[in-house]
């Protein structure tokens, strides 16, 4: 017996979707403004009725499930979907053609995040993965008469396409040697198996590398920059959140119910892969003369500490079987990492639109002397990118230091080691921004006005990124509960 | 209220009201300087208030951490349980810290007078003036290591931004050293060191496998858990990754590049202040948690003290530009203090700390008045100025004090500080503390050699024309520099009420260090 209510908050979403393209079938070309405040009031009601309404279980016998940590994850994509929606509003009208579609299609793919942090099986994750892309692919390539938006797309579709293939591939060879899609039935075979056959094998490589593709982890990640550079500000600010959390909830998931049995043989693959990711990314970063390509390349880096809080989700014990001691303490360390880099990412964004809309620039040089000519949004600018950087007041230093201290008990203290002195080799390039912010002059000297609106979203996101910094218990104990669903989900079960 | 509550949210007020003191500034409309100025002195006044108060009330009798008060923070779930309090805003302070406090306080509320002549957007410096004290205070009053850690960079991070605009670049014959350049070095190496720290932290931690970031809970078990291999892996971690932001050899080359290009409060901040967080945070995490480590590696922390000392003094003899001198002389300074804690003996420590003290007021004092006179004659270079004296009495005899500070004269802080320290080293190395000691007394006499050569040359010789028109220093800057005079002849005349203060502090740590070995 399926209760479908459990779905509720992705039929009204994607019921939202055809409500906005209803709606701007009607509207004259003047009126579409009013587009982004359709669904920015739709994803509102939205959010207050999953934080009331959602309720616990499983559907379709289990290939979704709606825990705690979907509705953790849901919340998250509800909020950053909406900060999104609510920068793009005068970015789309000024420079993008049919806004009805863009904010449709915005919100398909905040459906396709929520479905993808509740999938516990193969092919579900998949067709939500894939809806995520194809929404990714339009978008970025909305801006068509920009040969920039059109080289990025076109990269990002065949690279996607290739790693869909990959994933496909993969996906039918795990099917094949263990005869299930679902998370907990390949973890019950894996647990049973003590020589992992060579098949098996592969297809866990693929499927690794194809989700690497999406999360963009070297050395699979050089779509990244460029498909960051071409999109339009809000999309690249969406890829760089909403698109990288929801590939991150389904990898957390993944390997925490379906992989975890057979750590020791793709753990070094994942840490080998997090220290390139995390070096490549920061030292890439550091040559970057288009803010969205240092952003593209710092949020690869970021990925290199999530992908380390991955490989440490459990460990190796002497007699070769894993342990799960620490798995909570991990994952807990790995959902604040996300969390904190998500708003830090959109508060960053949120700035970058602001200025955008002024200058029309997205050279780091066209940032100097913004502390003289908008100070709030440079002070906001300054602060997420510190937040980025690992240091403290901010969210960012209390997320890396709870992920740090994770891993290193785990016994990955020499990765931790690397991942510390990436982020030093971060603060380089963040510094930067800030000494076009606040040490260069100003090139155009007058000031210009921020609407109201913008300044309260703009402070309310410096306040969450601070509170997150100096208070976390509150968010610590939402992600507790989520991290006790997706780890004793299966986890404990057969350990 | 009564005295009880105040005491113990005394110290939570000591770091939340920089902070609140620049919310506030960012409420004040940046066009009215005024207004800025008046209200960071108010805040600037009240803190220095709070720790002379905090001085004072410290009961030396009864020593150990005193002022606890302990607020619960984060959890961490583990196999050590369910880790409630692992992470805990922890406050108290020893005899130590009350000193280093007292010293804080002094140097932020000469700063922020000092400051008064920013001109360029004063209230976004005094804003991030305020967050790096607020930094340095929560340091010293904390004893959770994920705070100590936390304040520990929140001091560093705005000094790029402070350097970097407000700072001045130094123009040489041959080669600029730009402000940009000196801020980046200076950030880019601080928070490099801060790695091992870092690491070091976070090993302490899982070693001692009791959930808690907690100093005195981590202490209580170091003879069970920690082995010697361990500490002796972990105390060199702390000593560079500390010693970086101390000065020390060979790590200290941010320091004079770094004092230089900031601008004077900044510089009087960081030299002051900041460069005893380093030596405070060796005594703190170092000797306090791997004891032994200590002890296997004082020998080499001493000659590295000794190679500040005298490398520091050889090469401010040959520098040009005021400020680089003061500069040099500073990590010549450190030298003491790092030797002071390598003796791991009570006549030694009580000096390093003493000479924290006496080098922190000493030192700001100093740049405050080479601030004074790049304000009037816009040149640092010793080759050009000359004969100050004549039209600045106030600001050379100032000079002239924490000139004869430096080199130790008796009567003056330095003297009982740095006393202090050889003895110790003799008593404690034996026949090879007399052989270093002897080399650090040469560095001493290096200091008077170029004190000397400054003071006649550029404070007390003939004037030549160009500097007739100069005028002496106003009464707000003597006033501030009388404060920081007024410490240094204080400890000078009468160590007695400071060092007493810091020995309860030292005496239970040194008997705790060596009763471990």
């Amino acid at each position: 017996m399926n209760d479908f209510s459990l779905l509720l908050p992705e039929f009204l979403l994607t019921g939202l979707a055809f409500i906005v393209l209803g709606v701007d079938l009607f509207l004259v070309e003047r009126d579409k403004r009013y587009l982004p405040w359709v669904s920015s009031t739709g994803i509102v009601t939205i959010l207050l009725i999953t934080m009331v309404l959602a309720e616990n279980g499983q559907l379709y016998d289990g290939t979704l499930i709606f825990d705690d940590y979907t509705k953790v994850f849901r919340v998250f994509f509800l909020v950053s979907g909406l900060i999104v929606v609510l920068m793009s509003r005068d970015y789309v009208k000024t420079h993008l053609k049919y806004q009805g579609e863009y904010y449709a299609i915005l919100v398909f793919t905040i459906v396709a995040a929520m479905l993808l942090a509740s999938s516990a099986e193969l092919l579900t994750a998949y067709i939500s993965l894939e809806l995520l892309s194809f929404g990714l692919y339009v978008l970025v390539a909305y801006d068509r008469y920009n040969p920039k938006s059109n080289e990025g797309s076109l990269k990002y579709i065949l690279l996607g396409a290739f790693s869909s293939a990959l994933i496909l591939f993969g996906i039918s060879q795990i099917y094949g040697l263990t005869g299930s899609t679902r998370f907990d039935e390949i973890s019950y075979v894996l647990s049973n198996t003590l020589e992992l056959p060579a098949g098996l094998m592969v297809g866990l490589v693929l499927v690794i590398a194809g989700l690497g593709f999406k999360l963009a982890a070297v050395p699979f990640h050089m779509w990244a920059p460029d498909a960051y550079e071409g999109a339009p500000l809000p999309v690249t600010a969406w890829l760089a959140v909403g698109s990288k959390a929801a590939s991150i909830a389904l990898v957390m998931r993944f390997f925490a119910q379906a992989l975890m049995p057979s750590i020791s043989e793709w753990q070094y693959i994942v840490i080998v892969m997090s220290v390139l990711t995390m070096l490549v990314g920061n030292l890439s970063a550091l040559v970057q003369k288009n803010i969205k390509r240092l952003l593209a390349y710092s949020s690869v880096g970021h990925v290199g500490y999530i992908l380390m809080g991955i490989a440490a989700l459990g460990s190796i014990g002497d007699d070769g079987s894993m342990q799960t001691v620490l798995s909570h303490l991990v994952s807990n360390g790995l959902m604040f990492h996300v969390v904190a880099y998500g708003i830090t990412t959109l508060a960053a964004f949120l700035c970058l639109t602001v200025v955008h809309k002024h200058n029309c620039e997205e050279d780091i040089s066209s940032l100097a002397g913004l502390s003289k000519t908008q100070p709030l949004v440079s002070l906001v600018l300054v602060s997420s990118l510190f937040s980025l950087a690992g240091l403290p007041v901010f969210i960012g230093f209390t997320s890396k230091f709870y992920l740090f201290n994770a891993v290193g008990a785990q016994g990955l203290l020499w990765v931790v080691a690397i991942a510390i002195i990436a982020s030093l080799i971060s603060l380089y390039y963040y510094l930067m921004v800030a000494r076009q912010l606040y040490i260069e002059e100003p090139k155009l000297g007058a000031s210009v006005p921020v609407s109201l609106f913008t300044k309260v979203l703009l402070v309310s996101v410096l306040i969450l990124i601070v509170v997150g910094g100096v208070y976390p218990s509150p968010l610590m104990e939402v992600i507790q509960s989520a991290t006790d669903a997706v780890i004793s989900g299966s986890l404990v079960k057969f350990a | 209220m009564g005295i009880d509550t105040l005491d113990s949210i005394t110290l939570f007020s000591l770091i939340v009201l920089p902070l609140a003191g620049a919310l506030t500034l960012m409420l004040i409309p940046g066009k009215n300087e005024r207004l800025v100025r008046w209200a960071s002195t108010f805040f600037a006044t009240v803190v220095l208030i709070l720790s002379i108060y905090l001085f004072i009330g410290f009961d030396q009798s009864v020593g150990g951490f005193q002022y606890q008060n302990t607020y619960k923070w984060l959890a961490i779930p583990g196999p050590w349980g369910n880790g409630s309090l692992a992470i805990t805003l922890a406050l108290g302070i020893d005899g130590i810290a009350a000193t280093m406090v007292l010293l804080s306080g002094i140097v932020m509320f000469t700063g922020t007078l000092i400051s008064w002549n920013v001109e360029d957007s004063n209230k976004d410096f005094y804003i991030l003036f305020f967050v790096l004290l607020s930094g340095v205070f929560g340091v010293f009053v904390t004893f959770d290591m994920f705070f100590f850690f936390f304040f520990y960079e929140l001091s560093v991070l705005p000094m790029y931004l402070l350097i970097g605009k407000w700072g001045s670049s130094s123009v040489f014959s041959n080669f600029t050293r730009s402000k940009e350049y000196s801020a980046m070095k200076l950030t880019i190496v601080l928070v490099g060191g801060s790695i091992l720290i870092w690491l070091a932290i976070i090993a302490i931690f899982l070693q001692a496998d009791i959930g808690s970031f907690n100093m005195l809970e981590i202490k209580a078990i170091v003879d069970e858990k920690f082995s010697p291999e361990f500490q002796n892996f972990i105390f060199p971690m702390l000593m560079i990754g500390f010693g970086v932001l101390a000065g020390m050899w060979p790590f200290h080359t941010w320091s004079p590049d770094g004092h230089v290009a900031a601008p004077t409060a900044v510089s009087m901040v960081h030299a002051g202040v900041l460069m005893k967080l380093g030596a405070f945070g060796i005594i703190r995490l170092g000797l306090m948690l791997v004891p032994e480590g200590a002890q296997t590696w004082m020998p080499v922390l001493l000659c590295l003290g000794t190679v500040n000392v005298i490398y520091g003094a050889l090469c401010a003899m040959g520098q040009t530009d005021l400020k680089y001198v003061i500069g040099y002389s500073s990590i010549s300074h450190m030298g003491y203090v790092l030797m002071g804690i390598a003796t791991l003996h009570l006549l030694g420590l009580n000096g390093a700390v003493l000479q924290m003290f006496s080098h922190g007021v000493m030192t700001a004092l100093f740049f405050a008045v080479v601030g004074m006179i790049y304000e009037r004659t816009h040149t640092r270079d010793t080759l050009v100025l000359e004969g100050m004296a004549k039209r600045m009495g106030t600001i050379s005899v100032l000079f002239a004090v924490a000139g004869l500070t430096s080199l130790g004269l008796p009567g003056l802080s330095g003297f009982v500080a740095e006393l202090l320290v050889f003895m110790g080293v003799f008593k404690s190395y034996g026949v090879w503390g007399i052989g270093v000691g002897s080399l650090a007394v040469i560095g001493v006499a290096l200091t008077a050699v170029y004190i000397l050569r400054l003071l006649s040359k550029v404070f007390f010789g003939p004037i030549p024309p160009r500097w007739e028109e100069q005028t002496d220093s106003n009464l707000r800057e003597k006033f501030s520099a009388g404060v920081l005079v007024l410490a240094i002849l204080l400890i000078g005349l009468w160590p007695f009420p400071v060092i007493s203060v810091v020995d309860s502090g030292v005496t239970p740590l040194l008997s705790y260090v060596i009763g471990v070995g």
